[in-house]
């Protein structure tokens, strides 16, 4: 009872994997008062129409993101690397198509 | 063996009723995620009550249908629990469009799906086949429900000083209304008898230990009951009953049979 109230509840972003085999993909998020119940709100909000069979919560504040401004030099550069791309290889016939 | 229909009826008015009023919180949630949740209960309410109908109209025959008896029928002919079809709010308050109460809606789901999380799993060896099917889809959504009722009431009981306020004053409100659970009904004798039903009162036990579990979890007192027994299930229901069916069923009634 003597918890403080939080005056906002922190934001939770929500990866759902729709298949056994397949991987968790971001879908979304949501706010929650902690994992477990974020758990169950994204399985509410994301799942209703048997999009999942697992879901993870990550707190959105653990995740460290590239910053948009710096896109020239964290992305350009690799736009004429083309040898970089696995397209100069001759494929035997055998192996068909890959 | 048959069926007794008013057992059926029964099972199915408590869900449309709870599902109906659940759903007056659809856009209203207290946030986003809540919204969503609360409306998801709702709609597999309504789908309990669905398939409970269709059983009862396939036992009827003639011209019997789900929609007839969902909208069709008046409240001294509806056989839910009186408990399920109070407002969201506390006791003086007469009206529904008074403001609404999450700890209310909370405390009484919590109540309502843990009796039925007992009842629906011993209605899946029901000598009803048809209804022991309805008990094993029904059972998991419960499940759900309740996981979802309890979390709230031990987040807001064992929350801060007004929310615990709040979800005590919800206890003691609804808590005296648990108590039609445990007397039987002649329908609900009378499918006892035929093997269709469970035995509520033997649930008993079972459902006192999740709600001491949870309400000492949740950091509340257990009110001691004393007075008046409501008697919902035989038809007899308080005055709120009324005005949620004439909104449920005004549509219906305005076009009837129109499809959309």
């Amino acid at each position: 009872m003597n918890t403080p109230a939080l005056k906002e509840w922190p934001l939770w972003e929500v990866f759902v994997r729709s298949k056994q085999g397949l991987e968790h993909k971001h879908c979304g998020s949501l706010h929650a008062a902690d994992a477990s119940q974020a758990l169950h709100m994204a399985r509410d909000v994301y799942t209703r129409r048997q999009e999942g069979v697992s879901i993870w919560v990550v707190p959105s504040a653990s995740i460290t993101a590239s910053n948009p401004d710096d896109k020239g030099e964290l992305f350009d550069p690799a736009a004429d690397k083309i040898y970089r791309h696995p397209t100069f290889y001759e494929i035997p016939e055998e192996v068909g198509h890959m | 063996m048959s069926t007794p229909i008013d057992y059926l009826l029964h099972l199915a008015d408590n869900a449309v009723v709870l599902g109906q009023r659940n759903a007056e919180w659809c856009g209203h949630g207290p946030i986003l995620e809540e919204d969503l949740a609360l409306a998801n209960v709702s709609l597999d309410l309504i789908g309990q009550a669905r398939l409970l109908y269709q059983r009862v109209a396939e036992l009827k025959g003639g011209d019997a249908s789900e929609d007839k008896l969902a909208y069709f029928r008046d409240a001294h002919e509806f056989r839910n629990y009186t408990l399920l079809e109070l407002p969201h709010h506390g006791p003086l308050v007469g009206y529904a469009a008074a403001d609404r109460d999450y700890a209310t809606t909370i405390v009484r789901n919590f109540l309502y799906s843990a009796l039925m999380v007992l009842v629906w799993d011993g209605l899946q060896n029901s000598a009803d086949a048809g209804l022991a099917a309805i008990a094993a889809k029904s059972v998991k959504e419960t499940s759900y429900h309740l996981h979802h009722a309890r979390d709230w009431l031990v987040r807001m009981g064992d929350g801060t000083d007004e929310s615990h306020a709040r979800a005590q004053a919800a206890v003691d409100h609804l808590m005296p209304y648990t108590e039609e659970f445990w007397t039987t009904s002649p329908a609900e004798g009378a499918a006892v008898a035929a093997h269709v039903a469970v035995d509520v009162w033997a649930l008993r036990p079972a459902w006192d230990t999740i709600v001491n579990e949870a309400l000492a979890e949740a950091t509340l007192s257990r009110p001691n009951f004393h007075g008046y027994v409501t008697e919902g299930k035989v038809g007899l229901h308080s005055e709120h009953l009324g005005f949620l069916l004439a909104e449920m069923q005004s549509l219906a009634r305005a076009h009837p049979d129109g499809r959309w």
